[in-house]
């Protein structure tokens, strides 16, 4: 063995493909009609997006009394379903973005379709807290701060408002960054087709990009600062939504570790997402030597990594509560581990602590039903972190004479099946109409695409 | 048929050694309008054609610190100008609460406008007409060659040349590339019937829309301005209550707050013995009291309480209340007279309240008093 072969770059590609094939495999899913699985599937995600649609069009009709949430939890599923989808939604901006940043180069194959989920999810996310004032038609206008004939303004001083500006802005950001991307694909696209109405699409969506280095020299810096731009945009959103939490008083809420905590878990239960989604698409459409095998293992290391953060975090709120010595704190600790609501908590601590410890086995990280299996249960584990969160520290608030058990109703259920059904719906939509991978960046990282620099 | 007119002369290039090698050359030959076209960015590229590093970072710098400057103008004016309201004892301008704010702003519209400034000035897209466009240069450079372009316009093109150092530098493909004849005698379509009829429809739908939400739609159930609500209106019909209405009656033997049944009913002396006023002659009460007794009783007792009556006759005048009979009266026997009436004057018991009640006996005593003055009052 000679130094030479530690000091060489892997390929992140498999087997050199040509550039032309590469164009070929991707632009296939838009170029062909979608199977009869395909059809299966969209029939199942729509039947679920429409179940979802009755129970909010009964929800505006009848109010949301329809819902399981009483007095004293007053925020209950739809604030659990809000926090899971943004969560959800950090993955694909941390791949797109702070792996470019850290020049990951394996971040090629999968950062398209991470940041579309990431747009997907977000758009899921928002529905909640507008859904849950009631009237969002009327709230929709009452979060922005524009001059009505009432004269008032909204309070910038509550984590609500500011949640309103961070996940606005977050999908703004994203969906441009996405859009950057998406350009220099459609040009190529544009130049391959041989349909007239998808020639005008692509030359309207592509905005007559020309692949010219003199653009490319000014794409390549927006496309840095963008990364550089959303790497704290990410961090901002879920400790944002953190604050909605730990500004108010309650016990179990009112902690400062919650930001990296927050931050942690959504990156822990998004990259769980994105490594389902993508052991899909990459068996589907034939990408197994572009989403590879190492780059699933690099992302199971990942989910490693963020779910050993998160039972840390778990492990130390209850030192805290301990050592702070203060006995409503010490409560509703014990009571979130042993109360009513230990059934949750142990699904919790089981599927984010203990299960993806079995990722420390390579053999594990790179068979591909069991990471499936284990990122399933974080996903579980995840969205019943923040069940957890939300419901055990409301139903137990410092007044024992108010304290409730908080029991969801069939339209709960309803709306959380409904937001699975519009997110895979989007994301099964997004298959057949877009480039799942990055044609350009993929191109960029193919062995010998590279000039050879012989002069170096 | 016109000549066409030539726009560039372009070389295909199959390795990006080469096409590195041929922008270099290409560059320290003098061209200053050339161009090289790849299908994902090539590293080294920019230095090889000399070009500088894009300055667009600044566009970014300046627009993300304005958007930092909008957010604490914005929240500053609204929180400590326009309308200050103190909230959780925070001062009106209190930077700490917000940061949030102000960091996705300068966010936002550091990413934005980069973007606008970057499509728009920096690459003057959407550009769907240049001549490159559809060529088969084109077509290959967006998908697997790396391909040179030097302009007609350049001063020190010239056509053989050009074609000569193209094949010196290995080129897979020569071609040049002339400008689009449907373009460059492209005229606007603005003015285009079909295009005039495509704006009339957009308006039509769109007003008919608006005028939809705002007088229609907004005014159906459930965006009633929740007119329509699942809960009970006096007067109605209920099927949840046995009686069928809404309301229900007291339960019996109920006393309303303020409104316990008198107990002297018919009994003027156990009034008189019982009855003791609670209320002390203060400044207060008495002006409550002379203000009831010139609403309710001063139309008949008058002013003065001396019995003249401002009804001119049309009720026999009652007598005076300086009578030395009503004057040794107790304050319970005036208080009975007012529950139960006497002789022509009905009960007043629903018009005063048993605080009022206690306060105009009170300024009759006053009355009373003033028109029997001592020497010792004056002093």
């Amino acid at each position: 063995m000679s130094n030479n072969e530690f000091t060489q770059e892997l390929s992140v590609i498999e087997g050199k493909p040509s550039l032309r094939s590469l164009d070929e495999i991707i632009s296939k899913p838009l170029d062909t009609k979608p199977d009869k699985k395909y059809y299966i599937a969209l029939g199942v995600t729509l039947t679920m997006l429409t179940i979802g649609a009755v129970a909010l069009a009964y929800s505006f009709y009848y109010g949301i009394g329809l819902w399981g949430n009483n007095n004293p939890v007053g925020w209950a599923w739809p604030i659990v379903n809000f926090v899971f989808w943004i969560g959800i939604g950090h993955a694909g901006t941390l791949i797109s973005a702070i792996l470019f940043l850290f020049r990951q180069k394996w971040r090629t194959g999968i950062a398209r379709f991470a940041e579309g989920m990431t747009i997907f999810a977000v758009i899921t996310a928002m529905i909640f807290p507008i859904i849950h004032t009631g009237r969002p038609w009327v709230a929709a206008v009452y979060l922005l701060p524009y001059p009505s004939q009432h004269s008032l303004w909204v309070n910038f001083y509550s984590p609500l408002l500011w949640d309103v500006f961070a996940v606005s802005t977050y999908f703004t950001v994203s969906f441009t960054f996405w859009y950057v991307g998406l350009i220099p694909d459609f040009a190529s696209l544009r130049d391959r087709t041989k349909s007239k109405v998808k020639k005008i699409i692509y030359s309207i969506t592509s905005l007559g990009w020309r692949h010219s280095n003199r653009h490319w020299r000014h794409y390549e810096m927006v496309y840095l600062i963008l990364a550089g731009l959303a790497t704290p945009l990410v961090l901002s959103v879920h400790t944002v939504v953190s604050f909605d939490f730990a500004v108010a008083q309650l016990p179990g809420w009112h902690s400062t570790i919650f930001p990296p905590y927050f931050v942690a878990g959504a990156v822990f239960s998004g990259f769980a997402m994105v490594q389902n989604v993508l052991i899909f698409i990459r068996k589907i459409f034939n990408y197994e030597h572009i989403i590879t095998l190492d780059t699933l293992e690099k992302m199971n290391k990942i989910i490693l990594l963020t779910g050993s953060m998160v039972g840390y975090a778990y492990t130390m709120e209850f030192f805290i509560a301990w050592y702070s010595g203060v006995p409503t704190e010490v409560f509703t600790f014990v009571n979130r581990a042993f109360g009513d609501y230990s059934w949750a908590y142990w699904i919790m601590f089981s599927c984010n602590v203990f299960i993806p410890q079995l990722f420390w086995f390579k053999k594990i990280r790179r068979t591909i039903p069991i990471m499936f299996v284990i990122a399933v249960f974080v996903n579980v584990g995840m969205w019943f972190e923040r069940f957890v969160i939300t419901v055990t520290s409301l139903s137990r608030d410092f007044l024992p004479s108010s304290w409730a058990y908080f029991k969801p109703t069939i339209v709960d259920g309803a709306l959380l099946l409904g937001s699975f059904g519009l997110f895979f719906t989007l994301v099964l939509l997004f298959t057949k109409s877009l480039p799942v991978i990055s044609i350009a960046e993929v191109k960029g990282v193919v062995d010998g695409s590279q000039p050879s620099h012989g002069e170096h | 048929m016109s000549e066409k007119i030539l726009y560039s002369y372009s070389a295909l290039f199959d390795t990006p050694d080469k096409i590195i090698h041929a922008a270099k050359t290409v560059a320290e030959k003098g061209f200053k309008k050339f161009d090289v076209n790849t299908p994902y960015p090539v590293h080294g590229m920019d230095k090889a054609m000399k070009l500088t590093k894009s300055k667009i970072g600044w566009v970014t710098l300046v627009f993300g610190l304005t958007g930092t400057l909008t957010a604490v103008t914005m929240m500053g004016w609204m929180m400590a100008v326009d309308y200050p309201i103190v909230i959780g004892g925070k001062p009106y301008f209190g930077l700490p609460g917000f940061g949030p704010i102000m960091f996705e702003l300068s966010v936002l519209f550091g990413a934005v406008i980069t973007v606008v400034a970057l499509l728009m000035f920096f690459l003057k897209l959407p550009n769907n007409s240049h001549p490159v466009h559809d060529t088969e240069y084109m077509k290959n450079v967006s998908s697997d060659k790396y391909g040179i372009l030097i302009e007609a316009t350049d001063p020190k093109f010239n056509k053989n040349e050009v074609e000569a150092l193209f094949q010196e530098l290995g080129a897979e493909k020569i071609l040049p590339i002339y400008f689009d004849e449907e373009e460059i005698s492209f005229k606007p379509k603005i003015f285009d019937k079909k295009f005039i009829g495509f704006l009339v429809i957009v308006a039509a739908i769109t007003s008919l829309s608006v005028y939809g939400t705002m007088n229609k739609v907004l005014y159906m159930i459930p965006f009633s301005w929740m007119s329509e609500q699942g809960k009970s209106i006096p007067q109605e019909t209920s099927k949840v209550f046995k009686n069928g209405s809404d309301m229900l009656p007291p339960v019996k033997g109920t006393v309303a707050r303020g409104y316990l049944p008198y107990r002297f009913k018919g009994q003027p002396d156990k009034a008189a013995e019982l009855l003791v006023n609670p209320l002390l002659p203060t400044e207060e009460n008495l002006a409550l009291g002379k203000t009831k007794f010139n609403i309710y009783c001063s139309p008949c007792h008058g002013y003065l309480a001396d019995g003249k009556s401002r009804l001119n006759g049309n009720f026999p005048a009652p007598p005076t209340l300086h009578s030395n009979k009503v004057r040794n009266w107790t304050d319970g026997r005036i208080y009975h007279v007012i529950m139960e009436g006497q002789n022509v004057m009905p009960s007043y018991a629903h018009q005063l309240s048993e605080k009022e009640r206690w306060a105009v006996i009170n300024y009759i005593r006053v009355l009373q008093r003033s028109f029997n003055a001592k020497e010792s009052d004056l002093l």
